[in-house]
């Protein structure tokens, strides 16, 4: 316990120094080296990844306690690293074209995911918020990265204004917990609350859900997330769908099944709640949208609705069904996002809907596989995103929320008239101006591996599953 | 040739030629016709394929048959297993035998994207096998669904003026019905320990479980079959549709309803069969007369086609719920019977729409003196729509009506009403369209079935024929699955009236 320990934060030891050197190249080499710190940017996201899996396997203690390392911790870091790494390799022509470029933004984006593995790991209030607040400020500066937008900074400031208040919320809450706890370790709440939690750290608790919710964008904290999606440059926006919010939700599950265990029954009410309200606001919030990215952001809160039912079962085949969901829903959307990413037409940018009209006649490949995406977001097998749900709605069923569930499938109906809509756009109607034919080779590439892995996964769900379930039997002492 | 896996074959065949027809690349033109080749060719083999199911098939076994099983989801009970048993054997080659006609059928009238033509309809073909054959729940229900993605793709590219709308809502309608049976799946799993359908038909459900399972998956298969009052998709689906994708929605999609309530409701929840049994006779009565009378004012021939597939599948779920040997395996037997001639009336309405362009009843009229052929084959599946003895029709019907009449003569007096209407609103289009005066400018240079359709139409009369005069074929394999599933079914009303008498 007193132990510092610090081989076991090598992986994140490693970002850091990485980000800090790429820093200092970049000062020094200007403008010119961008393209290449990216490449080292992913470089060192990879080789993070290849260093995570040596701390798994057994749960162990670092820096006093306040950092941990198990399977679960693993198995979230490398969903983030994967999808900071894809999400950035997705972003180099983008940038190119709209003459981003800058060494500053593989560097955030590192810092970003360096903060979302500290999250991961965090076992103490007080390295949770430092982590979140590391993820958080790099995400700030990201969403108005493009600055002469005007949306941009819009959406860059908003999200800072919100997304400070969720954190004072979050600290507020904490302060509370260790007030009538008299401990932020998890450890030591946990033993803190075995005989009957005192009614601050129920209040506490409620203001830590809601800055956590605030971060995967659950109803009602969600105002922010369709005006960030919309105004944050795309591969920015594809970067905040998926990395920060696995990250935020592995955070969600360890705060919730680690230390507050013991009130399970006090926080399923709240995590219910939210599971509904979020898969009604994006069922139906993104009936009427026109703009791919709001589209996009809706579907991300409705997705965000499901996997909390996951948590709202809170055993540990919820917890697997969580981190399944997760996962799928990492290849869904990063596969989705290149699409987006390619969307121009004679070099314009393009976000409507309907720009994708008759995208089967022109691009047939494309189409395809945004059609595999968008079958799979809808649910609908043989698709991966089927088996998320699938075993999701098994642990809710199993626990006895039947009410839950019949929300969760009938809102799952509606989803898939507006998943159903961008396929009627590609393959019904008649292409008006197609888009450009020169997608680069690597965003071609990510779409069909993220297409052939969501087909493949009903083939082969093995692997992926029983990593979930090894990760999610870590939490429960396994 | 028994050890081969023959289901998995059937079923992943088509699968392989999709694949194939994938790869051909080139000229626009070359790959239309290697296209159409290719998937012909597979199609055909399938159906081979499936032959051989049939003669591998030992008719005095009430048991699966040629199961083949193999892991699938890890920490569950869940595997891919497939079989057949004499409900489902039929089923199976009732797809491997429509599948190629209707790419036959689309041979000259689908001109554009003929590749993704042919891909959905082999891809559409994988997921009815699969379907007929899984022994796994899960497993049904990913191939139940997955029809759906060919249907919506084959409706909305191809299909008429209000293409989109009818897509969406075949889609829509039919997986609001599913999901809620993907509850009823999960809760049975967590009741039973498993999915598999074998063990699955052997556990005895919780009475007051059963009603809520009943339920959804009643909500599932009665938008399939459609039963009034959910039947208001399948009028805009089949006008829409291509004339070959209305051809497997009538032919087989409304199957999957029909053979879902015989695989999973009535075998698995029978004491809920028994309560539920009154409500379904009522819907199946209101759809056999309301739907009836329906079609009689219907200016669309598609659609007049249309309401007379839900009034014979009335007919259907009468006979499943009358649960006697007669009324279940005549409702089996016009399912394959319904199956074959509205999909041959489907496809005499689209020899005429590929020349006319147009499917409204009063644009045609006196076509016997342009096209003696067309009018003789026509008439062959109108007299097999109504019923006539000799034909298909007409066994089917029958034994529906002596099963349900040993049961309740009411809901069989009911229920014959629709033999006198049925030929009303059959025999009225049939005049409209073909006698009477050819008088439209139009008309007069149309032309005859070509080779090309008579070859879809030949195996189509043979089997509608054949099923007519000698029966007992197709009957045969049945006897010993239905009889077993009458006898788990009293067993089961057994065990609970002793069980409630014991009580007292």
């Amino acid at each position: 316990m007193s132990d510092l320990n610090p081989a076991l934060a090598v992986p994140e030891i490693f970002m850091a120094l990485s980000a800090l050197a790429l820093l200092l190249l970049g000062a020094f080499r200007k403008q010119e080296a961008a393209q290449g710190i990216t490449v080292l940017a992913i470089i060192t996201m990879v080789l993070a990844a290849l260093l995570v899996p040596a701390g798994g396997g057994m749960r162990s203690l670092a820096f006093v306690g306040m950092f941990v390392v198990d399977s679960f911790a693993v198995y979230s870091k490398l969903l983030v690293l994967l999808a900071s790494a894809l999400t950035l390799a997705m972003s180099m022509n983008w940038m190119r074209k709209e003459n981003l470029e800058r060494s500053e933004f593989p560097v955030l984006v590192l810092l970003a995911t360096l903060g979302m593995m500290m999250m991961i790991s965090a076992n103490n209030l007080i390295s949770l918020y430092l982590g979140l607040e590391l993820q958080s400020l790099s995400l700030y500066v990201l969403a108005a990265y493009h600055r002469e937008n005007s949306r941009a900074t819009e959406a860059g400031l908003k999200y800072f204004v919100l997304g400070s208040l969720a954190s004072g919320l979050m600290l507020y809450g904490s302060s509370l917990i260790y007030g009538f706890a008299g401990t932020t370790g998890f450890d030591g709440l946990a033993h803190a609350v075995t005989s009957g939690a005192p009614v601050g750290v129920l209040i506490g608790l409620v203001f830590v859900l809601a800055g956590l919710a605030f971060k995967i964008s659950a109803v009602p904290f969600h105002m922010w997330t369709p005006d960030v999606y919309e105004g944050a440059p795309t591969p920015v926006t594809a970067f905040f769908a998926v990395g920060p919010k696995i990250a935020a939700f592995s955070l969600l599950v360890r705060v919730m099944v680690g230390p507050f265990a013991e009130m399970t029954q006090q926080w399923t009410q709240v995590i219910v709640l939210l599971s509904i309200a979020s898969m009604v606001v994006g069922a139906f919030g993104a009936i009427a949208q026109d703009n791919i990215k709001r589209l996009m952001a809706y579907s991300s809160i409705g997705h965000v609705g499901y996997a909390l039912i996951g948590l709202a079962v809170g055993n540990q085949s919820g917890i697997r069904g969580v981190l399944v969901y997760l996962a799928i829903y990492l290849f869904m959307n990063v596969g989705t996002f290149a699409v987006i990413l390619a969307m121009r037409q004679k070099g314009r940018l393009m976000e409507g809907i309907n720009d994708l009209a008759g995208l089967s006649k022109t691009h047939p490949m494309m189409a395809a596989a945004l059609a595999i995406f968008m079958f799979s977001m809808a649910g609908v097998p043989p698709m991966a995103g089927f088996w998320g749900k699938l075993y999701v709605f098994m642990s809710a069923i199993e626990q006895g929320l039947i009410t839950l569930s019949v929300i969760g499938v009938l809102t799952s109906v509606v989803s898939a008239y507006y998943y159903l809509r961008i396929i009627k756009i590609m393959y019904f109607d008649e292409p008006v101006e197609a888009l450009d034919r020169d997608t680069s080779p690597g965003l071609g590439l990510i779409m069909a591996v993220n297409a052939l892995l969501i087909l493949v996964f009903t083939i082969m769900p093995a692997p992926l599953v029983s990593f979930a379930g090894s990760a999610a039997s870590a939490l429960f002492g396994g | 040739m028994t050890d081969w896996p023959l289901l998995s074959i059937t079923t992943f065949l088509p699968l392989l030629g999709a694949a194939f027809i994938l790869s051909i690349r080139g000229e626009a033109e070359i790959v239309a016709r290697n296209a159409r080749n290719v998937a012909l060719m597979t199609s055909v083999a399938t159906f081979l394929v499936s032959l051989l199911v049939w003669s591998n098939f030992n008719n005095a076994s009430a048991d699966f048959q040629l199961v083949d099983q193999a892991r699938w989801l890890p920490g569950f009970a869940i595997s891919y297993k497939m079989g057949v048993d004499g409900i489902s054997l039929f089923f199976v080659l009732l797809s491997t035998f429509l599948t190629p006609l209707c790419i036959l059928s689309a041979w000259e009238s689908v001109q554009k994207r003929v590749k993704e033509y042919m891909i959905a309809f082999l891809v559409l073909e994988t997921m009815m096998v699969g379907m007929f054959c899984a022994l796994d729940l899960v497993l049904f229900y990913v191939f139940f669904e997955a029809v759906l993605i060919p249907m919506f793709i084959i409706i909305g590219v191809w299909g008429g003026a209000r293409r989109v709308y009818a897509a969406f809502k075949f889609f829509l309608y039919t997986l609001l019905g599913s999901v809620l049976m993907l509850l009823a799946i999960l809760a049975m799993y967590f009741d039973a320990h498993t999915t598999d359908i074998q063990v699955l038909l052997a556990h005895p459900f919780p009475v007051a479980m059963q009603a809520w399972l009943w339920l959804a998956f009643f909500a599932s298969f009665a938008v399939k079959v459609p039963m009034w009052p959910v039947h208001t998709w399948l009028p805009d689906a089949h006008v829409e549709a291509p004339t070959a994708g209305s051809v497997i929605l009538a032919g087989v999609l409304l199957k999957m309803g029909g053979y879902g309530f015989l695989r999973f409701s009535v075998p698995m929840f029978p004491l809920a069969s028994h309560d539920f049994a009154p409500m379904v006779f009522t819907l199946s009565i209101v759809a056999v007369i309301y739907t009836s009378l329906v079609a009689l004012v219907q200016e669309d021939m598609k659609k007049l086609i249309a309401y007379s597939s839900v009034a014979h599948m009335g007919f259907v779920t009468i006979g499943i719920f009358s649960i006697q040997l007669q009324g279940i395996e005549g409702a089996i037997f016009q399912m394959l019977s319904h199956g074959l001639v509205a999909s041959a009336l489907f496809l005499c309405v689209g020899v005429v729409y590929d020349r006319m362009h147009t499917r409204e009843i009063a644009r045609y009229g006196g076509l016997n003196s342009r096209m003696p052929a067309y009018a003789v084959v026509f008439m062959l599946f109108t007299l097999a729509s109504v019923g006539l003895p000799g034909t298909s029709g007409f066994v089917g019907e029958f034994m529906v009506l002596l099963g349900i009449f040993q049961v309740n003569s009411w809901v069989a007096l009911f229920a014959a009403t629709g033999l006198v209407l049925g030929p009303a609103y059959m025999l009225y289009l049939y005049r409209r369209v073909i006698f009477g005066k050819l008088t439209r400018e139009e008309l007069k240079s149309i032309l005859d079935l070509s080779p090309r359709e008579i070859a879809v139409f030949v195996p189509l009369i043979a089997m509608v024929l054949w099923m007519g005069i000698y029966p007992s074929t197709f009957l045969a394999p049945m006897h010993s699955s239905v009889a077993k599933l009458i006898n788990d079914y009293q067993l089961a009303q057994t065990v609970a009236d002793g069980a409630s008498v014991a009580l007292r």
